[in-house]
């Protein structure tokens, strides 16, 4: 028997043990770091500070000097904004699409599927270079034609660069969070369908009562994604920035702890700006998930 | 007998018999009407225009010379030389956009491949084996999913420049080789794609646990493998904080980080312009081919990760 327990436990070893230690090394271990950096901060000793520097426990100091800097909060205020307004237009767009797709009575459904996730395959940054290039006045098509029909179309303006910004995640992911749903929408028992037909509901009544409810996950899982990945917004304020003087050193919060930490070399103040940030995604996400539990559907 | 035929064809939505009631023919079109056709139709039509527009653009934009790329419209073609443009793209600075091709398709590929493996191992020995802390370590796993990656890139940095790893390939690969969705992928379709019987008749017959594995599990977990295949290498391909963060030398660059650099100097060196478009059309077309034609996979995983989940 011994025989048997030891080969069982090699096994596991042998099959988890390779992801357990590149989850370590890759996801925990800079975690801890992180919190690590937030807590100390760099004392020098000497004139001038020629005596070296050392790290020292300095508490919550850092995290009370990102929260007192406006321009962080500001930052972290437009992140917000910007998700309350991104993550309904994404998570409804991304919706519609799916049911009109699935609706199956329109042509070339599958050239529809293809056409919408395509963007997906775009990286965030070539994507911004792209919509960057779209946005540029002399460039841009779309400001041509603006100003051909009289409009003045300003999209890279402090007053429209964050929705420019939301379009261009929006054109990029809704494909991606679409092709989620349809999965889902194509699950559904065909026998529903062929109970609802009979029991006389029209197509409004089948989308509301049939297929809204039961792609409740889908929906779920992808606004929850959405959420995460509006409050990391990065690579596209990174590129738009050459372009617009709308976009400060620390338009988003991850664009703030990037230039804490490589123009200026506060490490500390960069990683408790990152562990705040990573704290704010993980209470939106978890709190939308508590919220859609709590009033889920009654089974 | 009858029921279920006509149950069956009625689910293909084919006439067949015009005295049935015409409800148990086609239950699952509803909306029958040429004119409701057409409306959904031309809302979906709208929505492709959006999303191909710039596709269009690029694809124009990349046959211009510099010149008529300000002095010409946006949306037609006017004296095309997309030859030209590509083989400058290419040739630029001793040829450093296929350098950045290869750095790309090897993070990618590599990190995809190892990250697969270790996903479905992981996946697997959480589904099929009891043992203490099971539950544990796959919450713990499933945290994962929910930190966010750029939260990570700066504490990773300090420690790669703690072990001097920093700005080599390492830098960028390690971190790429971790994938916790696709444990959680890969442990729901262990459970439902591999049956313990067959593990307890290749245990009887003396095959070993990484035999098994290997010959077996894996082949039995295809789907699951080719999703989290195609996740991973999109993810990666797609990642540009890390790059940016991790490397300096333009050498070890993939294609996103170097278009960047491009793009961000192309203000004092115009001719980058072009570079930077043709560039990015370069880049993004195989991709939008692969995404295309590699459609039906995304499907089968993603029903796998939203359905159960």
């Amino acid at each position: 028997m011994t025989t048997t327990r030891s080969r069982h436990r090699l096994a596991i070893t042998g099959l988890l043990g390779p992801f357990i230690v590149l989850f370590t090394l890759a996801m925990v271990l800079p975690l801890v770091y992180a919190i690590y950096e937030s807590v100390t901060g760099i004392q020098r000793s000497g004139a001038f500070g020629q005596g070296g520097s050392s790290p020292v426990f300095v508490g919550l100091d850092n995290y009370i000097t990102a929260l007192g800097a406006s321009a962080f909060v500001a930052s972290l205020g437009r992140v917000l904004l910007f998700a309350v307004v991104q993550v309904p237009v994404m998570i409804i767009l991304a919706t519609a699409l799916a049911l009109l797709l699935d609706a199956a009575s329109a042509w070339g459904v599958r050239f529809f599927r293809s056409a919408y996730f395509l963007p997906y395959g775009v990286p965030g940054v070539i994507a911004s270079i792209l919509w960057g290039f779209l946005y540029t006045p002399g460039l841009s098509p779309l400001v041509n034609f603006g100003s051909a029909l009289g409009l003045d179309l300003d999209f890279l303006g402090g007053g429209s660069i964050l929705w420019s910004i939301a379009n261009i995640v929006t054109w990029q992911y809704a494909g991606y969070n679409m092709l989620v749903i349809v999965a889902q929408l194509k699950s559904i028992d065909a026998d529903l369908f062929e109970a609802a037909s009979i029991d006389g509901a029209n197509a409004w009544q089948v989308i509301t009562r049939i297929k809204l409810p039961l792609i409740r996950p889908a929906i779920v899982l992808t606004t929850v994604f959405t959420i995460i990945g509006t409050i990391q917004l990065f690579a596209e304020p990174l590129v738009l920035k050459p372009l617009s003087s709308a976009i400060t050193s620390s338009f988003t919060p991850n664009l703030s702890a990037y230039n804490e930490a490589f123009a200026n070399n506060n490490y500390n103040l960069a990683a408790a700006e990152s562990v705040l940030l990573a704290l704010v995604a993980c209470a939106f996400s978890f709190g939308f998930l508590k919220l859609v539990t709590r009033g889920g559907s009654p089974s | 007998m009858t029921t279920t035929e006509r149950t069956h064809t009625g689910k293909k939505g084919k006439d067949q018999s015009p005295k049935q009631p015409s409800t148990v023919q086609k239950p699952r079109r509803i909306q029958r009407s040429p004119g409701w056709r057409i409306l959904v139709t031309a809302a979906l039509a709208v929505a492709a225009v959006y999303f191909l527009f710039p596709v269009y653009w690029l694809t124009i934009a990349a046959t211009k010379s510099t010149s008529s790329l300000f002095g010409s419209s946006g949306l037609t073609l006017d004296h095309p030389q997309l030859l030209t443009n590509l083989v400058n793209v290419v040739t630029y600075n001793g040829g450093i956009f296929g350098r950045w091709t290869l750095n790309s398709v090897l993070y990618s590929g590599v990190g995809a491949v190892v990250a697969t493996i270790c996903s479905l191992a992981a996946g697997y020995c959480l589904a099929k084996f009891t043992f203490r802390g099971r539950e544990v370590w796959f919450n713990i796993i499933l945290a994962g999913v929910m930190i966010p990656g750029t939260a990570l890139a700066l504490p990773l940095f300090l420690l790669m420049s703690q072990v001097g790893l920093v700005n080599t390939y390492w830098s960028v690969l390690l971190p790429s080789l971790v994938s916790p969705f696709g444990v959680y992928l890969g442990r729901i379709y262990a459970q439902a794609a591999v049956p313990d019987s067959l593990l307890e008749a290749s245990r009887l017959d003396g095959a070993g646990e990484f035999r098994i594995f290997f010959t077996l599990v894996l082949r039995l977990m295809m789907p699951a493998a080719v999703t989290i295949f195609l996740f991973q290498f999109i993810g990666i391909w797609n990642n540009f904080f890390l790059p940016l963060v991790m490397l300096s030398d333009q050498s070890l660059y993939p294609i996103t980080l170097g278009l960047v650099q491009w793009q961000s100097v192309s203000d004092r060196h115009p001719e980058l312009y072009q570079l930077a478009i043709g560039g990015a059309f370069l880049s993004v077309i195989p991709i939008m081919i692969a995404i295309v034609s590699l459609q039906r996979f995304w499907k089968a995983g993603l029903t796998e990760g939203s359905v159960k989940g």
